[in-house]
Parts: structure tokens; C-alpha cells; sequence
């Protein structure tokens, strides 16, 4: 760049920088006679019960810093530990610990009163102890996660054979199937992802963020797929299938994780069964692109990975380390993720009927994608309550 | 955290459906719905905490807020005191309001409203029959008054339009103190709810003339500040008065004297040979009553304090509505020193701040 454009770059940051010093210094809106009280919110984060009582994870996103002074445990005034001690700045968090009696599998209440005297109310619903970090947890989650994420998806791929034997109207159902699939998957990530972002504190502005990161991930992980100047098939176009599945599957890892930490998952072999219906389709949407192709059978096993495993680091994230904003961020790389898929998939299902010189909106494929979400929707009644 | 269960939550379902299998595999403790040895927790490695930890935490700034609430146990004020030509005492009291904050609880500051600086307002103690003569100043922007619960003519009733002191405005209230008893005083301008619970309330506390009961001159004696028979006694004013920091109408925090387990963390201190006597005022709103309770023990109770006979006896438990009032006598003669409890019975007033005991001394 040329000289004078350079200071045209610097003088409006220098005016900025100005502008802002002059208003900080001056409070020239005293005139408008504002000295509303500061704006306080409290995010609890983290809730952990253990021996010692309950220990909670929060984040302060007040105008001002505030200051914790009394703290309520089912309307009795309680004593408590706060560590960092002290005011909290905006975006500042601190560890509560109060040695309180709590109950097993009974409701607690919590409400933190500041120095204004404002409450903050948060809800355990049912208090079961904290699960902690240990080797026999970690497996016994991530052994969770294996029948989360890459059971079903194995069971689906066990459909491959019975794909390579349908005619050009078969594969389109198929194909149409798997968008049908996706789209639900779509929906489903996203109102997952918005519901964090309603928990996570409102100074990040985490539903806009799912949205945004969707939104950018969905185009970087297209122009990635795309950097050929074609769309992704066979091989290929499997294994987006399989990642944007398997950040779907990481969502439902966290959510998981975080229910049975908090005591919140009723079992059921009800459950079970449901679960296997409902996902199983993820395994067949995955095999249907790779029809054409002769793929190994380490293929195989590298999409089941790719499309299972994060359900695994899922459980573990959402047992012990959850936080609601980045399980928000990490679901809006799903959403981004299966809409990419969604999109390819559909070029690819185009591209098959027009080699097959039919129209790709016909009947069939209306019937496969509608398919495709009343079975995601029908197996979801089992497993949704 | 409370994640709504959708499909993929209950996916965890497989783990245990698939059932025996798994369950054979996984230790038993690794699933919050096992059990575990967490059910009732106690805090460990410390010296006892006051009633079990469950307390506020901290102490109150009473410099900060220009009184102690042990002081106004024993604080009576009684005026100037004057005789009149025809020989009846005239006591002159000067009141004014403050609108200020007050730290209501450890580290939680509250707008109040006040008579002189402090909440409850200063005790005013005379005797029946005296002259009253009150100077109200209101230095502040809004109207306020001084409502007396006595005997008194209509002009004197301080509510709105009467005698009510405009900001920068002062009036002067003057009546004769009867019935005798243990009475209060509040704001009664409008909004009436928001000027009572923001503080504006005080006692009013008349002693029998014993020369008007000479059916019982001992009891009249021994409830008249000044006599030998009342120095005998140990005297509390205790107002039980609570505050909505929040202002969504329901209070946030309970107390007698203002300040939540105040004497819980510093009971009061009794001689156990000296009777006891307790004014006992509840200026508490939202909740309809307040209440009471004394443990290991016993007292007679006078409703308002207006007889010289118990209206109640032998009891541990009474009830105030709002503004109702009374008197309790009791003695721990017979008992062992130590810590003896009383609070509102109401358990929710207790948790959240009016939990209080005395300290027995031999």
C-alpha cells in the first residue's frame, strides 16, 4: 500500500481511540440525568454434589462487577466459601461451595443475593452425587459412547450389500432417504444448540453464535469439499457424511454426558431398542454414496470411527468438564456440518437421477425424504419424554 | 445443566438396557442413580458452625450504618422532660426522616427509610399520662408522618392530609400517653405498605402510673423505667421486622432489630437470677404473621401490654398479626446456664434470618 493509504487506515483507529478516551473522561450524558443501578446476572455453570455438599460454577455478566454477599439453599440462608473471593467483574467466574446436607434424588434450590439485594435462582432438579474423574468412569462412559455413536452407525452399514443390489429408482430413494435423515438431524442440532445457548451467560450472545458458526463452518467445510471444483462422491462424499454425523453425534455425547452427571436419564430398555431404530438410519445414510465404489473394508471401519467416536469424547465433556457456551459453539459446527452433507447429498442425489435421465423430484425421492423424517420423527417418540 | 431430555439424551439408555451384560461390566459406582455415600453431607476438618452452618454469612457494619442492633435491645429514649404548670410531665421528643442505605444483612445494602438513622426508629418510653410532644422533620421528597397507636383526637392521627409532613416541611405531634402498654408508631402516607416496609416504623412503649392501679401497685412499679422493682428486670425491646430487597413483595430476609442472626452470632446475655422482661412488636409485612418462641422455657404474656394481668399463661409459643404487639415475662431462675433459643416458629422466617438465643449466665 501506498503511504497515504496507510494513514488513512491508521487515522480512524488513532479518532477512535480518541473519541473513546474523551467520552470515558468527560461522562458527557449527565445531562440525561442516567445513574440507573447496575445491570447484574449470575450464570451457574457447573453443578457438582459430593460428600462436602454443593459446589457451583459461576459466572458473573453484570454492567458492574458484583459482589455475592448471602446465599440461599432451599429458602435457609447458608454458609458458603467463594473462591476466587470477592467482586465479580463481568465475565468473571468463582467456585461456591456450601457444606450443605443435600438429598438424594430430591429437588434443591438454590438463590445467590447480591449486595443490592437482586436473587439469582438456580434449580438442582434431582441431586445425585457428582460423578468424579476416575479410569472405571472414563471407560464406563466412554463404553456409552461406543453404543451411542458407533453402534448404530455399524449396525446401518451393515445395510451396504442390500444398497449395492438396488436399481437407479432404488438409489434415489436411498439417497433421498439419507437427506430426509438429515434434514432432521439439522433441526434437531440446531433447537439443541439454541437450548444451550439459553443456559450459557448472556454476555456471549450464544444463540447468535450457533447460528453464526453454522452458518461458517457450513461454507468452509463446502469450499473444503469443493477445493477440486467438483462435488464430493463415493468415498469422499461418505466421509462428510460420516463427519457431519459425527459432530452430530458429539452433540449427543454432551447431552448425554451432562444428563447422566446430573442424575437427569431414566433407563429403560425401552429406550434401548428405540435408540437403535432411530440412529441405525445414520449407519445407511453413510454407505448409501459408496454404492459405486469398491471400498475396503478398513473404509468401513474408519466411517463408523469418524461417525461414532465423538459421541465418546461427547460423554466425557459433558460429564466432567461441561460448559454450556462452547457445547453451544461445538453444535453450531454441527449444524453447519450436516447442512453441508444435506447440500451434497442432494447435488449427488441430482447428479444420479440425471445420469439416469430421469427427473431427480419424483415421486420416489419425494417418498424417500419423507420417509427419512417420519421414521427420525416415529423413533424419536421412544426416546423423547 | 438441566439439559432437556431429547431423543439423543436417552441414548445412555442403551448402556443399561443392553442390560445385564454392561451392568456386569461397569462398577457400580460409576452412574449417579447408584448409590453412593454423599446423602447427607456434613462440612468436616472445622470447628461446629453457628446452627449448622446454616446462618448468613458475615457481620453487618454497624458503624457504617450509625446503630447496633444489641443497643436498641436497651435503648429507650424519654425525651426531654418537663413539667407543665399543671403539673403533668411533658416529654419532647425530636424525630426526623432519612431516605439512606442501609446494610440490612452482611453485604447486602438496602434503600431504606428511616426515623433518625436507624431502623426500628428510637424507642420512645414514657409514662401514662404524660404529654407527648413530638417535632417531625422531613428533610427528605417524600411525604411522610408519625402514626401513633395510642389514645388520641382525630387531628393527631398522622395519615394523609393530617398532620403529614411535606418534604422540607416539619409538624409537631402532641397528645396524652394512654393506654398504657407496649404500642408503636409508623408512616402511614401513601403508598402505606412501601413506607412501612422500607423501614419507617419504631415502639411506643407507656408504663402504668402505679398510682392509677392500686389493685396492683408491685406489677405497675416493676414495669416503670426508673424503680427500684424495674431495675430488677432485664428489659429487651424487640422489634421483628423483615425487608424485600427485591421489591417483587415478598421479604428476603428476617429479623428481630433489623439485622438477620444477629443474635444468633451474639446471643443475648441474661443474668439467670433476674427476671426478663421482652416488648415484643411485629411490624412485618407481606406475611400476615409473625411469631415467637421461646426454648426450655416458659413465659406469661400481656397482648399489647395493656393489663397488668397476664392475658396469656404459662406458654412458649404466641403469634403476632401485623402491628399486633405485647409483652412477655419469663425467668431462667431454675435452669442450667447455657445457650436457650427463640425465633419465629414460622420456619421459613427462622431460615431466613430470625433465629436468635440468649446466653444464660449464672
Amino acid at each position: 500500500m501506498k503511504k497515504t493509504a496507510w494513514f488513512w487506515v491508521i487515522l480512524p483507529l488513532v479518532a477512535l481511540a480518541i473519541a473513546i478516551g474523551v467520552f470515558l473522561s468527560s461522562n458527557p450524558l449527565e445531562p440525561l440525568g442516567v445513574s440507573a443501578p447496575p445491570i447484574e446476572k449470575l450464570t451457574v455453570e457447573r453443578t457438582l454434589l459430593d460428600d462436602q455438599g454443593i459446589s457451583l460454577f459461576v459466572r458473573a455478566s453484570g454492567s458492574e462487577p458484583m459482589q455475592i454477599a448471602q446465599v440461599q439453599v432451599d429458602g435457609a440462608y447458608w454458609n458458603f466459601t467463594q473462591t476466587p473471593p470477592g467482586e465479580l467483574p463481568r465475565l468473571q467466574t468463582a467456585w461456591i461451595k456450601l457444606p450443605y446436607p443435600w438429598v438424594r434424588d430430591e429437588t434443591h434450590h438454590i438463590r445467590f443475593i447480591t449486595n443490592t439485594g437482586i436473587g439469582f435462582d438456580h434449580e438442582i432438579a434431582v441431586a445425585v452425587p457428582t460423578p468424579q474423574i476416575s479410569l472405571s468412569r472414563i471407560l464406563a462412559y466412554a463404553l456409552l459412547g461406543l453404543y451411542i455413536g458407533v453402534m448404530p452407525v455399524a449396525l446401518g452399514m451393515l445395510f451396504y450389500p442390500a444398497l449395492k443390489q438396488l436399481g437407479g429408482q432404488g438409489m434415489k430413494f436411498i439417497l433421498a432417504l439419507t437427506v430426509g435423515m438429515l434434514a432432521f438431524l439439522l433441526v434437531d442440532t440446531l433447537e439443541e444448540g439454541l437450548d444451550l445457548a439459553t443456559q450459557s451467560a448472556s454476555a456471549f450472545s450464544a444463540s447468535a453464535l450457533v447460528w453464526l458458526v453454522g452458518i461458517t463452518s457450513f461454507l468452509a467445510i463446502l469450499a473444503i469439499g469443493r477445493r477440486d471444483g467438483k462435488s464430493p462422491e463415493g468415498k469422499t462424499l461418505a466421509s462428510y457424511l460420516a463427519l457431519g454425523i459425527g459432530w452430530h453425534n458429539l452433540g449427543e455425547g454432551l447431552a448425554v454426558g451432562t444428563a447422566f452427571a446430573a442424575g437427569e436419564a431414566a433407563l429403560g430398555s425401552l429406550l434401548v431398542v428405540g435408540f437403535t431404530l432411530h440412529n441405525i438410519t445414520e449407519g445407511i445414510g453413510i454407505a448409501a454414496p459408496l454404492v459405486d465404489a469398491r471400498p475396503k473394508f478398513r473404509t468401513f471401519l474408519g466411517l463408523v470411527a469418524l461417525a461414532g467416536l465423538p459421541a465418546v469424547i461427547g460423554t466425557w465433556i459433558g460429564a466432567f468438564t461441561f460448559s454450556p457456551h462452547w457445547a453451544a459453539v461445538f453444535l453450531g459446527i454441527g449444524v453447519g456440518a450436516i447442512l453441508q452433507v444435506m447440500v451434497e447429498v442432494g447435488a449427488y442425489l441430482v447428479r444420479t437421477a440425471h445420469r439416469s435421465g430421469s427427473n431427480w423430484l419424483s415421486t420416489v425421492s419425494l417418498i424417500g425424504f419423507s420417509l427419512g423424517l417420519v421414521v427420525m420423527y416415529g423413533t424419536a417418540l421412544l426416546v423423547n419424554f | 445443566m438441566d439439559l432437556s431430555l431429547k431423543r439423543r439424551s436417552l441414548i445412555g439408555g442403551v448402556v443399561l438396557g443392553v442390560g445385564a451384560l454392561l451392568g456386569k461390566l461397569l462398577p457400580n459406582s460409576v452412574f449417579a442413580q447408584t448409590l453412593a455415600s454423599a446423602d447427607t453431607s456434613t462440612p468436616s476438618g472445622h470447628s461446629v458452625p453457628v446452627h449448622g452452618g446454616s446462618m448468613t454469612m458475615g457481620d453487618v457494619d454497624n458503624a457504617r450504618n450509625g446503630f447496633d442492633p444489641q443497643a436498641i435491645l436497651t435503648d429507650w429514649d424519654t425525651g426531654k422532660a418537663s413539667q407543665l404548670p399543671n403539673g403533668q410531665t411533658l416529654r419532647e421528643f425530636e424525630i426526623s426522616v432519612a431516605e439512606q442505605e442501609v446494610e440490612i444483612a452482611p453485604g447486602v445494602v438496602y434503600p431504606a427509610w428511616t426515623y433518625n438513622g436507624r431502623v426500628p426508629g428510637p424507642t420512645l418510653r414514657v409514662t401514662e399520662g404524660d404529654r407527648v410532644r413530638i417535632r417531625f422533620k422531613n428533610p427528605g421528597v417524600h411525604p411522610h408522618t408519625l402514626h401513633f397507636h395510642g389514645i388520641h383526637s382525630a387531628r393527631q392521627d398522622g395519615i394523609p392530609g393530617t398532620l403529614e409532613a411535606f418534604p422540607e416541611q416539619e409538624v409537631v405531634y402532641e397528645f396524652d400517653a394512654k393506654p398504657f402498654g407496649c404500642h408503636l408508631y409508623h408512616c402511614h402516607s401513601a403508598p402505606f405498605k412501601r413506607h412501612l416496609h422500607k423501614g419507617l416504623y419504631g415502639a411506643f412503649i407507656i408504663d402504668p402510673d402505679p398510682q392509677r392501679h392500686p389493685d396492683q401497685p408491685e406489677q405497675a412499679q416493676s414495669r416503670l423505667l426508673g424503680t427500684p422493682q424495674n431495675a430488677g428486670w432485664q428489659e429487651f425491646l424487640m422489634v421483628m421486622n423483615a425487608f424485600d430487597t427485591n421489591f417483587d413483595d415478598e421479604n428476603e430476609f428476617y429479623a428481630i432489630n433489623t439485622i438477620p442472626h444477629e443474635f444468633m452470632k451474639r446471643p443475648i446475655r441474661i443474668e439467670r437470677d433476674r427476671p426478663v422482661r421482652v416488648y415484643l412488636i411485629n411490624v412485618t409485612e407481606f406475611d400476615p404473621i409473625n411469631s415467637f418462641h421461646l426454648h426450655g422455657n416458659f413465659f406469661d404474656y400481656y397482648d399489647h401490654g395493656t393489663t397488668l394481668i397476664p392475658t396469656l399463661r404459662t406458654v412458649d409459643t404466641v403469634m403476632q398479626c401485623q402491628a399486633q404487639r405485647g409483652i412477655l415475662e419469663f425467668t431462667f431462675q431454675e435452669h442450667e446456664p447455657g445457650i436457650y433459643m427463640f425465633h419465629a416458629h414460622q420456619s421459613e422466617f427462622l431460615e431466613l434470618g430470625w433465629m436468635s438465643a440468649f446466653e444464660v449466665v449464672a
